[in-house]
């Protein structure tokens, strides 16, 4: 098992350690080496422009690209050789950037259809407490939602099972400001809860509310590391690595 | 009179068959993406088993319900496992072309064993004789077909749109991958409906097998009108399967009573009609 050095405002061992990851996509090279860590309790976002490889990090760590190499340590547990399904069942939740809600299934059964896999989840009512808009409408069909319950419900959906890193792929994407503000409430909440959260975003204002580190991506690689107190200061940098 | 019900109740026989089988189709093309051609093939080896068990070992009808869909389902839990499971991330063709050559290969390998005239396959004795209902002269065991048929096609459409394990189902015919991540074993899930769906196939085989005798292609006969079945009542459709398997199985009984020369082309006929209409099938949805 590698070395695994404590970092940042994390102590002993990371609740996640990626060192050195590889992903490809057919023939394309997409990760080339990625590495970092994520400490349990933390807020961490993945920034870079489009391409950078941020989505394929989350799906690389969730085990759902077609080929990944290197190592990735969850709970000090080598998972970059086992299938997504023995993943989740560690403790790891994915809410994908199309947000996967199923048209054949009800709200509810959207809601309910994840497996538990580890106790101390949340209760379905404590779910619909976080989002009442998914409560009223739980008998209807998962995609006759609006864009944002839709998200809701996909991040709703993996707080039941217990998982304790929850990997979020762009949850404001397209979503108007008021529902971009309730789901950086939500993750601020989900915080508080003690649930580890590795968030890759577009929206770097959004970041910056939510999250306690940021690591930037360029062209299959971590580039830097940001925490949120440095922000100001190394903000000229920032908007370099984003081209914004 | 009692022509007209006799055509009827032949055509909730056909339609009892009809709509097992293509449930079986339905469920797997939902979540394999495969059209299985060799179904026909494995509803004659469910008749066969029945046959077998039988003749080679004493074993009756009833035990031979359970055993042939068992044994048959493990066929095809072995032929997913070890030929279709390669063919998923190609276009359904291959599936189509691998499966049909499959169902050559089973049949004249039965050919060449048994010949192609019928083996005969006796009614169980507690199903044997008839009731006089009046109008009409009903065999008991055509009558426990049809309610069978009933009870199974219902009972796989309450699982697979009203339960737990049917909402894997579901999900992972929209997005396997995504179910997978939720960890859920989305492989075995496969293999396993696979298994059920032949499985259903081998069942309707022993429950024909006292109706049409056994026969090599007792299959390959059906099979062809089995798919219009399904292509009208929608691909993937799970109550498309059923209603649509029944339905037609009525058209043809009284197409046969009221214009018989047409009854072997009705259900073609209807085919046609539909797909020109509506070309995703009765109660299918577009994709």
């Amino acid at each position: 098992m590698p070395e695994v050095a404590p970092r940042a405002n994390g102590t002993g061992s990371p609740l996640l350690a990626v060192r050195d990851l590889q992903a490809w996509y057919g023939e394309s090279h997409i990760l080339h080496g990625v590495a970092f860590d994520v400490a349990q309790g933390e807020v961490v976002t993945l920034l870079g422009r489009n391409g950078a490889g941020k989505t394929t990090t989350l799906k690389s760590i969730m085990g759902v690209v077609p080929r990944r190499e290197g190592s990735v340590l969850f709970e000090n547990q080598q998972t970059v050789n086992l299938a997504s399904n023995r993943i989740a069942r560690l403790g790891v939740a994915w809410c994908p950037e199309e947000r996967g809600i199923f048209a054949s299934l009800s709200v509810e059964e959207n809601l309910m259809l994840p497996p538990k896999v580890r106790d101390g989840g949340m209760a379905v009512e404590q779910i619909y407490e976080l989002f009442p808009n998914l409560a009223e409408r739980r008998a209807s069909q998962g995609t006759k939602l609006s864009g944002g319950e839709q998200q809701m419900l996909a991040i709703g959906r993996i707080l039941r099972t217990g998982a304790r890193l929850l990997l979020l792929d762009e949850p404001t994407e397209g979503l108007a400001p008021v529902i971009v503000q309730q789901i950086g409430r939500t993750i601020v909440q989900l915080k508080a809860r003690g649930y580890t959260i590795l968030l890759v975003e577009q929206n770097f204002l959004f970041a910056a509310t939510v999250a306690d580190r940021h690591y930037v991506m360029e062209h299959g690689r971590i580039i830097d590391m940001i925490a949120n107190s440095e922000l100001d200061a190394k903000m000229p940098k920032v908007h370099e690595y984003l081209g914004v | 009179m009692q022509a007209l019900f006799g055509q009827l109740l032949i055509g909730l026989i056909n339609g009892s068959f009809y709509a097992m089988l293509s449930l079986g189709l339905a469920v797997i093309f939902g979540l394999l993406n495969i059209i299985n051609f060799t179904h026909g093939a494995q509803y004659m080896m469910g008749a066969f088993c029945a046959w077998f068990l039988l003749n080679k070992a004493g074993v009756g009808y009833w035990w031979a319900l359970l055993i042939a869909p068992v044994v048959v389902g493990a066929v095809g839990v072995l032929i997913e496992r070890t030929m279709l499971s390669r063919l998923y991330k190609l276009d359904h063709l291959y599936g189509l072309l691998l499966t049909f050559g499959l169902a050559l290969i089973i049949q004249g390998l039965f050919r060449n064993d048994f010949g192609s005239s019928g083996l005969p396959y006796q009614i169980p004795l507690e199903l044997a004789g008839g009731v006089n209902l009046g109008f009409m002269f009903l065999p008991i065991y055509r009558a426990w077909v049809i309610v069978a048929s009933l009870v199974v096609c219902f009972s796989t459409w309450y699982v697979i749109e009203r339960t737990k394990l049917g909402s894997y189902l579901r999900a992972a015919t929209e997005n396997p991958v995504l179910v997978q991540a939720f960890g859920v074993n989305v492989p075995r899930m496969i293999t396993l409906t696979f298994g059920f769906g032949v499985g259903l196939a081998a069942l309707a085989g022993v429950m024909a097998a006292p109706i049409y005798q056994v026969n090599p292609l007792m299959g390959a006969d059906l099979i062809i009108v089995v798919f219009a079945v399904v292509v009208i009542g929608g691909m993937g459709s799970i109550m498309g399967a059923i209603l649509t398997g029944f339905g037609l199985g009525i058209v043809e009984g009284l197409t046969k009573y009221f214009y018989p020369e047409a009854s072997n082309t009705v259900i073609f006929v209807v085919m046609v009609i539909v797909l020109l209409f509506r070309p995703a099938g009765l109660f299918g949805r577009e994709r």
